[in-house]
């Protein structure tokens, strides 16, 4: 079966979703990030998804499950590349993503888990602070 | 009632050069010429002859009558492009009721109850005909304002790059829901297109603020939060401030300033970025970071 | 551009909610909608799709262009003969990741749309019909 794949960077796991996914592919890949994590000890995860032109609920639920499961597993997720048409619906469709960290690129995305950029660390406590 | 058609088709010239005469009075020599006048009635009166000859007066939306209601609506909003009113457009075709009348009663006169008839059928044909180019006539103007409107959205909302990463949107007047989504995509675009992560919204030129305006600006800053941007608000004025307050509006998650020049000193600060004085010899040496105005700011 | 006015898909298993969102699409490209009204509609046909598929144990989409002088939209209907709804306001109030409810999101699916009607008999199916205008 056709399958989405999942990459090995050093302690990162690649994910760049590329294909329109019908369900059993989203809930593959579910299964198939927690699987490699556990055998490749990985502590991030970043999902590409700067192709998708829909993320519907289903889709939604599966990136945030992604999130939930890996934090779980010790693993840090970010979702790089949400094109804005998609963004615009997911607000107008009521999901909020929670729990689900995302960045612009994959530059940006791999900062926020490297923790490289100085101001980036401290964006957790920022957020308990400045209003 | 297939007379009705022999009567145009035989008439036709007098027909004609009869409703050119009327018209004359009163259509607008400054916005057509007479030649195109003349080809414009030519063809009408073709097609309405057509449309009666082959599915009769009565049936108006026959395939005989297509080509007479394309007509009509190629005038109509050829005019109304070229500034005629409405009225002049109905005009057109009312003012054929004349000559067609005197054409009838020239062929009919001998029998009341037919001319009665034929006349009738005539002049419902003809009004159904005017009222289409009035129709066809405010879809053109409706087009247009559409597309004006659209432009002076794209004009009113620039988006400005204030630094590497850093965006600024100065809102100038009130926010609706088609504007929003105007505002909102582009702002989303030009985030993705930059790669910046930040994006003062600045309000100062938004006269009010209501329920539903915070509504279309949580939103954006959602969508932008979706993307992996933050949104900072700017230019919150006094008055501003106390309505979000009474009306309740829950800003917990925006971060709000009510100057500009705080919302970038912010931006740059969490996009670890500090802006030092540099010294008279040019040095950078002496090290003191320039804050923002006199106000003492937390300590981060 | 698609000469067809209308269509009808099955939506049997789940790779057929894929080929309905893509046919979805195709049309309202065809139909030059922008952007942002293609993504809010293909989404919400995905979501009632998936619907048909999951909770009405499988049905059909049927799509249609519509004319409406100067406006021309894309209807959309989604029919099954599964267990219908009991409680349409509840199951439209329903958010995504409620545990108790159904989470159907239809509620979000009505966002997404101009016109929206459901209707339910419990034991013989649901249609839900969305239409979005240019």
């Amino acid at each position: 079966m056709e399958r989405i794949p999942v990459l090995r960077m050093g302690s990162l796991l690649l994910i760049t979703i590329q294909v329109d996914m019908h369900d059993k592919l989203a809930l593959q890949l579910q299964d198939d990030v927690t699987q490699k994590i556990s055998e490749w000890g990985s502590t991030g995860v970043l999902i590409d998804i700067s192709s998708l032109e829909i993320v519907d609920s289903f889709i939604g639920r599966m990136l945030a499950n992604i999130a939930a499961m890996s934090r779980v597993l010790g693993a840090e997720t970010v979702v790089v590349g949400m094109q804005p048409a998609v963004a615009i619906t997911l607000v107008e469709l009521g999901m909020s993503l929670p729990g689900v960290r995302t960045a612009l690129s994959v530059e940006a995305g791999m900062e926020l888990l490297f923790g490289a950029m100085p101001g980036l660390r401290r964006e957790s406590e920022d957020e308990l602070g400045e209003a | 009632m297939n007379e009705l058609a022999e009567i145009i088709s035989q008439n036709e010239e007098q027909i004609r050069s009869e409703w050119l005469r009327d018209m004359a009075k009163s259509q607008r020599s400054d916005l057509m010429s007479k030649a195109e006048l003349e080809e414009q009635a030519r063809a009408m009166l073709g097609a309405v002859e057509e449309g009666v000859r082959t599915s009769g007066p009565a049936n108006f939306s026959g395939k005989g009558w297509e080509s007479a209601r394309e007509i009509v609506h190629e005038i109509s909003t050829s005019r109304a492009r070229q500034g005629f009113s409405p009225t002049e457009v109905a005009t057109f075709v009312l003012s054929l009721k004349q000559p067609l009348f005197a054409a009838v009663r020239r062929e009919q006169s001998k029998d009341q109850d037919k001319l009665f008839n034929t006349v009738w059928l005539t002049t419902e044909m003809l009004d159904r005909l005017a009222l289409l180019t009035t129709e066809s006539y405010i879809g053109a103007r409706e087009e247009l304002i559409a597309r004006q409107q659209q432009e002076l959205l794209e004009l009113s909302t620039p988006v400005v790059k204030l630094w590497d990463g850093i965006l600024a949107l100065p809102i100038i007047g009130t926010l609706d829901s088609s504007r929003t989504q105007v505002v909102m995509e582009n702002l989303l675009q030009t985030i993705v297109a930059t790669n910046s992560r930040y994006a003062i919204i600045d309000i100062t030129g938004v006269p009010t603020v209501d329920t539903l305006v915070a509504q279309h600006l949580l939103k954006t800053i959602t969508a932008a939060r979706l993307m992996g941007a933050e949104c900072i608000i700017s230019g919150v004025r006094p008055q501003i401030a106390q309505t979000i307050v009474h009306l309740g509006i829950n800003l917990e998650d925006v971060i709000t300033k009510a100057k500009l020049s705080d919302a970038l000193a912010l931006a740059l600060q969490r996009s670890g970025r500090t802006v030092v004085r540099v010294g008279s010899n040019g040095n950078a040496s002496a090290r003191v970071p320039v804050s923002n105005g006199p106000i003492a700011k937390k300590e981060d | 551009m698609s000469l067809a006015k209308r269509e009808v898909m099955p939506l049997k298993n789940s790779s057929d909610v894929v080929l309905a969102r893509q046919k979805v699409r195709q049309w309202a490209i065809d139909l030059r909608f922008s952007l942002v009204d293609q993504t809010k509609l293909v989404t919400a046909a995905s979501e009632l799709a998936r619907n048909a598929l999951d909770h009405g144990k499988g049905g059909e989409m049927t799509i249609e262009i519509l004319n409406s002088g100067a406006k021309a939209g894309l209807r959309l209907v989604f029919e099954d003969h599964g267990p219908g709804i009991s409680d349409i306001d509840q199951a439209m109030r329903d958010g995504f990741t409620t545990g108790g409810g159904m989470g159907l999101g239809l509620g979000g699916s009505r966002r997404l749309v101009n016109e929206f009607n459901i209707e339910s008999v419990v034991g013989q199916g649901t249609r839900v019909t969305v239409a979005r205008w240019k």
